[in-house]
């Protein structure tokens, strides 16, 4: 299936800004972070379709998918 | 020294120096401005007029070592919204104020000719002068010529051509390390500093310094905070992309208010982010990580070098380039540059004055994007006082009402900033019942509603949003007394050493023996305060509401709308 992939901040660093990735059915979001060598300990924000999600929401056909670090401002 | 509240009279032109009655001891920055002005300024009287007072005040530990106390705050009947304010920034004058021994500096009355003044004050002297020179100019040229009149390591508070016009979007300009400005932005003080004729104030410490009741307890406490405030990722964040890296985020989650106020979501949302502002700032030799003041280990602040790698400005915020871009559909940083240094020197409010643009661009004055046009505005028609600088020099709701848009984000009068309250639900909370008019930084939500700091909250239930955001203003009025930037809250809201070494150092400054349930209880005795003024003003529960288009205009991309009832706001106060 078809999701697209936004990385943020230095998660971008030596990765991608956005990807659109062909990724097996079934997978979570915790699964995506691992197969981008991510530590899941620096993951501050996860965003499925613009809505916060956790590791292990699976992710379906379509998705928009967002991964932040822990970032904070005002 | 012990320290005094510095006293000047611009009716007759006297001053004094008093000692700090027993009511004031203990409080500091907002809750000693609050204090001052609940205290002595009529409720109902013209903020403009010779019975409002500008205050000033340091943070509690301002002036000591401890890290990123160098807060100021500023205090007055405001303009813009009618209710108390208390504005609050960085820049020396806090640290510059508390080694003078000025626990506060009280500004009454009103000249009774045109004439203009400045005031300077030094270690037990405060001293009038009038000004004739710097009358029409910007802050840049008053910071740089106190810094020859005086030293350069002056501290100056100053107000530019939008304050001596007594816009209602003037700021007070506050120097920086670096002799740029930072701004003691919102609520018009800017104007109250005008109606007093004051142009600048100089802030000369040589000679004082700031005394510690138990030196190597303030150490040891200051050494626990400042490994707190380091270690958490949020302020490693910060001082990497600035509070800019916020664009992306509250963007992908729907909440970055577009083209005033009519969508979620921002098409150049990527050009004005964090990301490429680090990206951009470092390919022409700024600096990404810079501090407003002395003492401060976050550095959130930057150079911004223009294209030819030339200064161009520095301490863009989030909220700025949000206001300017999103909310008027610019996406481009250079251009967002050059307006953030123009209102630096008018000394106008950046979120104010562009969130007004907004609405100027909703009534036809301008197209939505017409930067060119922002900017001629700006300098030729602000600065100058022509009526339609005027008309936007006062702001989003002078706007509206003068061209007659119903869509006009503002609370209190005050512009709403860079949130939108239908998709981020909390935040509206903050917005409707801060004692200041709408204001993030009262009650910063968006902390456990987006960014999962200090717990988590979905951004479009109701539930619990009022609580938070009771909780965090109570917490924010107590942090901003302390002199402390608020952006250790991330760290006081994540990590448990953060406070009690925060209550440690105020208790070894002062050897008294405060509890965290002291802080809390200064934090909610500091909103019923302000609450009370702004009732005596005659504020009641009904304004503490948002705008109807809220309740009625679904934004993308969730298409959520304003959704509290009034009870339901008005719970906000049962404590």
């Amino acid at each position: 299936m078809k999701v697209q992939v936004k990385l943020f901040a230095f998660f971008r660093e030596g990765r991608f800004i956005k990807d659109d990735k062909e990724l097996p059915d079934g997978i979570t979001a915790g699964q995506v972070v691992d197969d981008l060598n991510i530590k899941r300990e620096e993951v501050g924000v996860l965003m499925l379709n613009s809505r916060h999600c956790k590791f292990e929401t699976v992710l379906q056909e379509g998705d928009i998918y967002a991964i932040f670090p822990v970032i904070g401002g005002g | 020294m012990a320290d005094k509240i510095f006293r000047v009279n611009m009716t007759d032109l006297s001053t004094s120096i008093e000692d700090v009655p027993a009511d004031w001891a203990g409080h500091g920055g907002r809750g000693l401005t609050s204090n001052i002005v609940a205290a002595e300024v009529p409720p109902t009287c013209h903020p403009l007029g010779p019975k409002n007072k500008l205050v000033f005040a340091p943070g509690l530990l301002s002036g000591t070592t401890a890290s990123n106390s160098g807060r100021i705050s500023a205090g007055a009947k405001s303009p813009l919204t009618g209710t108390i304010k208390e504005s609050n920034s960085g820049g020396t004058s806090a640290q510059r104020l508390a080694k003078i021994g000025c626990k506060a500096l009280i500004i009454e009355g009103q000249p009774q000719d045109d004439s203009w003044y400045s005031i300077s004050l030094k270690p037990g002297e405060v001293t009038i002068s009038k000004e004739e020179e710097l009358i029409g100019k910007g802050n840049f040229a008053v910071v740089e010529a106190a810094e020859k009149r005086f030293n350069g390591k002056v501290g100056v508070l100053s107000i530019g051509q939008a304050g001596e016009m007594q816009m209602t979007g003037a700021n007070i300009s506050v120097k920086d390390p670096d002799s740029h400005v930072r701004s003691l932005g919102r609520g018009g003080l800017g104007a109250v500093m005008g109606s007093k004729k004051i142009k600048f104030i100089a802030l000369d410490a040589e000679g004082g310094k700031v005394d510690i009741a138990d030196v190597e307890a303030f150490k040891a406490a200051n050494k626990v905070f400042t490994k707190a405030l380091v270690d958490h990722p949020v302020s490693q964040a910060l001082g990497t992309y600035g509070s800019n890296v916020l664009v992306n985020i509250i963007n992908e989650a729907g909440g970055l208010p577009t083209k005033n106020f009519s969508s979620g979501q921002f098409e150049g949302h990527e050009q004005i982010s964090g990301e490429t502002m680090h990206d951009l700032i470092v390919e022409r030799g700024g600096k990404p990580k810079h501090g407003c003041h002395a003492g401060c280990v976050i550095q959130c602040s930057q150079i911004y070098n223009d294209l030819k790698g030339k200064y161009k400005t520095s301490g863009m915020e989030y909220e700025s380039i949000w206001a300017m871009g999103a909310d008027c559909t610019v996406d481009n940083l250079d251009q967002i540059a050059e307006m953030d240094s123009i209102m630096d020197d008018i000394g106008i409010d950046s979120i104010e004055t562009a969130v007004a643009f907004g609405v100027a661009m909703e009534a036809g004055v301008l197209d939505f994007g017409d930067s060119g046009e922002m900017i001629r505005i700006m300098t030729e028609e602000i600065a100058k006082g022509t009526a339609l600088g005027r008309v936007i020099g006062n702001g989003a709701g002078s706007v509206g009402r003068t061209y007659g848009v119903t869509r006009v984000p503002v609370v209190k009068n005050q512009a709403i900033p860079a949130y939108d309250p239908r998709s981020i639900k909390g935040i509206g909370i903050t917005y409707a019942t801060s004692t200041q008019g709408a204001d993030h930084t009262m009650g910063y939500t968006i902390a456990t509603e987006i960014l999962g700091v200090g717990g988590t909250a979905d951004p479009l239930s109701k539930e619990g949003m009022v609580e938070l955001s009771r909780g965090l203003q109570i917490a924010t009025a107590a942090i901003d007394s302390t002199g402390m930037c608020l952006f250790i809250a991330f760290a006081a809201l994540d990590d448990g050493a953060c406070l009690p070494a925060l209550i440690d150092m105020l208790n070894a400054r002062f050897g008294i023996s405060l509890t965290a349930e002291d802080v809390t209880n200064l934090g909610m005795s500091i909103l019923k305060t302000e609450h009370a003024f702004n009732k005596a003003a005659g504020f009641t529960n009904l304004d503490d509401r948002l705008p109807e288009f809220f309740e009625t205009e679904p934004v993308p991309p969730h298409n959520a709308v304003w959704d509290f009832t009034g009870e339901e706001i008005d719970t906000f106060w049962n404590f």
